[in-house]
């Protein structure tokens, strides 16, 4: 009972009941929802599979968000540098039918992690260095990163036939998860690290709160904003090279689309404020995790694609209402008073 | 009984107020009478704040009843009781820095011309007007709000106030920014507001002001009410063991402390250093085991010099030197790792990191030193947090509650912590105790000087208040206009000798 009560007050209780309520949903109107089966190559297959694979590059570009967002800044961006990102890589491997790259597979993929880095490193110019509002600075690169893109590819699609590169955003063969599901745990692993065992997050959440007294307890609080800025933007190269793996393509116009939507979603959905301060990583994931849950559950119950981004939007407005701290104060209150009116109850009858 | 309610403005009866698992007023009684200023008194935590929004409807109360004017009310939103005529002003002024001053005091009710169009020559002569007739002041009600000083920002705060019909003005530490001068005028603003039949409530920790300017006191205390006394009949060091719930003597707080006796070895020196407009040609030195004042009016370069000190603002010419060696300074961590530390005066805003627990605020500055990469294990921290929580007395529920949510004082308490972790040489305290209760004051006062005779730390402590330098400091250096003008040593410093020394009139054998 004890834990029980110590869990409804963690901070994660509200996006996991969020996330069981959407499977309850599923395991009840979609028929098989939760069967896994082992496919004929060797690689599982099933809807909760499924979900988690096609979570994974919004997974990885959530927590780069979620620390940006806990400083009080926000990275608009990471939806136009993960095409930058695929651009890249595609460019560098090339178009030939012939499967043979042009550049060796482990250039492309560092110069995609590069080109990552180097989008955060400007950004984090911006924000840190010239103090530029982080909306305003980020906007930058997202408006002329699918521009920068077009360039790459010289306003084509590139297809690339070299078959290795397929192997991240699908199964590396006799490996029975996705890639991307193994890439997406391995930086969830990174970020637990960097949680736990340095101590960015206190000097994250603490530039986030309070700037000003961070700089005069010695916090170094311009790189922190770098540091925030450029591993966003290392999340967004290896979104990229997920993103762009799936398709076989460079697709500079929809790569990555509306992602830094979905990431700041998702973040805000596991708990972390747009205001800055506390975050929280597993909030982070389970709200990614919810978000490709609802797609996922809206195409198995049959919404079309075109209506599917109305009713994912009330979905998810619902959930924010009963996040907020208003709505958690009412029902308290409520709660409150229907305990005192029990006990007034029993008063008289007593 | 009945007789004599038509005294009385406001009757607050039995006030319960809870907070979730906490009970922050239990019974609380208030009774105010019309055209009297009343203090209301306890320690930082003691429910004064509580009680005030409770009567504004920023809280609402669990039980009781408030009786205003003659009728039972229940406010539920601050509107709602200004409406009533229930005026606050903040310490933090709570107007629109970027309004001018006549938008400030008329938004809402701004004059109409025929069209429903905002009247603006009107509103600003009536701005004007109202400035001049009460409170005398005159000033150009075109300029935005934050062209002015807090002291004038405060004025036009209880104009607008006044201006509403209030009858009864809150003012809630008014004073802590406040020059003596200003709060003089001030004063006189309360008295004739007073004289008008306007109650006044008025919360201040300058005991002094209290006897100055207020009728009656009720005392709080953990929540609970004490009781309620007319000042004069009611002696300080009484007023004082009644807010503690002990009984003190007087002597006790005048001279608690045994005073440092600085040593030879010198810590920090400043030669001809200048930042341009906040430092002077500044020469000073400062010995191991002292304890050092920097005495001078608000706004006389105090800060700026405990901030070159601190690395914050970097000089344009002249040498410092920390233990006997020059280097470069850049920031604040350069003078960190050569052992300084420094309690800045605006706790809020350069101070405390609110929404983190207690521990993560003490062990921050460490962390800071050592780096992103020596991250501390956790029961290194928690072991470093509660020895502080413990050596300073901070009352907290456990390590992890947010310091947000702490008093001034505990605040204060753990920021103090937060510097002693990195174990400083020399710890630069300024206004260490402002807005804290008189309680936590003497013991902060206490800890710098047994801070400086114990581990041989030096502490610099800046002031407003006199009697707590005369109380601490073995030297005192007079500040004035960013220059130093002369330094007050051993049985040279009083509060007169430093009075005569700002304005001029006392130059010590230094």
């Amino acid at each position: 009972m004890d834990m029980l009560k110590k869990f409804s007050h963690s901070s994660l209780a509200l996006p996991l009941a969020a996330l069981a309520l959407l499977l309850l949903f599923n395991a009840i109107f979609v028929e098989d929802f939760f069967v896994i089966q082992v496919m004929d190559n060797g690689n599982l297959y099933g809807r909760p599979i499924d979900i988690l694979y096609r979570a994974s590059s919004l997974i990885i570009l959530a927590l780069g968000m979620t620390f940006v967002l806990a400083t009080g800044g926000v990275d608009i961006s990471v939806g136009a540098v993960v095409a930058i990102s695929a651009a890249t890589c595609c460019v560098l491997l090339g178009g030939d039918v012939s499967g043979i790259p042009e550049h060796p597979f482990f250039v492309a993929i560092i110069a995609a992690l590069l080109v990552g880095v180097i989008a955060g490193i400007w950004n984090g110019t911006l924000v840190a260095k010239f103090k530029i509002q982080a909306m305003v600075a980020t906007l930058i690169l997202m408006t002329a990163g699918r521009g920068i893109a077009q360039l790459m590819t010289d306003g084509q699609i590139i297809t690339v036939y070299y078959r290795p590169f397929s192997y991240i955003g699908g199964n590396i063969p006799g490996v029975m998860l996705p890639t991307a599901m193994i890439i997406a745990f391995l930086m969830v692993c990174l970020v637990i690290f960097l949680d736990r065992k340095t101590s960015l997050g206190l000097m994250i959440q603490s530039v986030g709160i309070n700037p000003t007294a961070s700089r005069y307890a010695g916090v170094k609080v311009t790189a922190v904003l770098f540091a925030v800025y450029i591993f966003s933007g290392f999340c967004a190269g290896t979104a990229g090279l997920i993103e762009g793996s799936l398709i076989r393509a460079a697709d500079a116009n929809n790569a990555g689309l509306n992602m830094e939507m979905d990431a700041i979603l998702s973040a805000t959905l596991g708990g972390t404020l747009m205001v800055g301060g506390r975050y929280y990583i597993g909030g982070t994931i389970i709200g990614a995790i919810t978000i490709q849950t609802l797609t996922t559950t809206m195409y198995a119950i049959g919404v079309s694609a075109d209506a599917l981004p109305a009713v994912k939007a009330i979905v998810i407005l619902l959930i924010i209402i009963i996040q907020s701290e208003r709505f958690k104060t009412m029902f308290r209150e409520w709660r409150l008073k229907s305990a005192g009116n029990k006990a007034a109850k029993e008063a008289s009858n007593g | 009984m009945q007789e004599s309610n038509d005294d009385y403005i406001l009757h607050m009866k039995n006030i319960d107020m809870f907070f979730p698992g906490v009970k922050a007023l239990k019974d609380v009684t208030f009774n105010l009478k019309k055209g009297e200023i009343h203090s209301l008194m306890g320690e930082n935590g003691a429910g004064k704040s509580t009680l005030v929004k409770v009567l504004t409807g920023v809280y609402l109360k669990t039980n009781g009843t408030i009786e205003y004017d003659g009728k039972i009310i229940e406010p539920k939103t601050p509107l709602e009781s200004q409406l009533m005529g229930i005026s606050t002003v903040y310490q933090e002024v709570n107007l629109c820095a970027n309004l001018t001053v006549a938008e400030n005091i008329y938004i809402g009710r701004e004059p109409r011309g025929k069209f429903g169009q905002i009247d603006w020559m009107t509103m600003n002569r009536k701005a004007k007007e109202l400035l001049h007739n009460e409170m005398g002041i005159d000033i150009d009600v075109t300029k935005v709000l934050s062209f002015y000083p807090v002291a004038l920002q405060q004025m036009i705060a209880i104009a607008r106030a006044v201006d509403t019909q209030c009858k009864i003005l809150i003012l809630d530490e008014p004073t802590s920014s406040l020059s003596e001068k200003e709060t003089e005028h001030l004063f006189s603003i309360m008295r004739k507001l007073k004289n008008q039949g306007i109650s006044i409530i008025f919360i201040s920790h300058f005991l002094e002001q209290i006897y100055t300017i207020c009728d009656r006191i009720t005392i709080l205390r953990d929540g609970e009410y004490v009781g309620e006394y007319v000042v004069k009949d009611l002696p300080r060091i009484q007023l004082i063991s009644k807010m503690m719930g002990k009984e003190i003597k007087e002597d006790e707080i005048e001279a608690n402390v045994d005073k440092s006796v600085p040593e030879q070895e010198t810590i920090m020196e400043f030669d001809n250093v200048t930042v341009p407009g906040k430092v002077k040609d500044m020469t000073f030195n400062i010995k191991k085991g002292e304890v050092i004042g920097l005495g001078g009016l608000l706004g006389s370069g105090r800060t700026e010099i405990a901030e070159t000190m601190f690395g914050i603002l970097l000089r344009t010419n002249g040498t410092i030197k920390v233990d006997g060696t020059e280097f470069s300074i850049k920031g604040p961590m350069d003078m960190m790792m050569h052992r300084v530390a420094f309690c800045t005066e605006d706790r809020k805003a350069q101070g405390i990191i609110g929404d983190l627990s207690v521990r993560e605020n003490i062990i921050l500055a460490l962390q800071a030193k050592a780096g992103m990469f020596k991250h501390m294990p956790r029961s290194k921290q928690n072991e470093l947090a509660d020895h502080y929580i413990d050596l300073l007395r901070i009352k907290v529920s456990d390590r992890e509650q947010l310091i947000r949510n702490l008093s001034g004082g505990n605040q204060q308490k753990v920021i103090i912590g937060r510097w002693l972790a990195t174990e400083p040489n020399l710890l630069i305290l300024d206004e260490p105790t402002r807005g804290i209760d008189v309680g936590t004051k003497s013991e902060i006062e206490a800890l710098a000087v047994r801070l400086a005779k114990e581990k041989r730390m030096s502490v610099v402590f800046i002031s407003g208040e006199m009697g707590e330098m005369v109380r601490t400091c073995s030297r005192v250096l007079i500040i004035r206009d960013h220059e130093k003008l002369t330094e007050l040593n051993g049985d040279e410093i009083s509060t007169a000798h430093i009075m005569q020394a700002i304005a001029g009139d006392y130059h010590g054998h230094a």
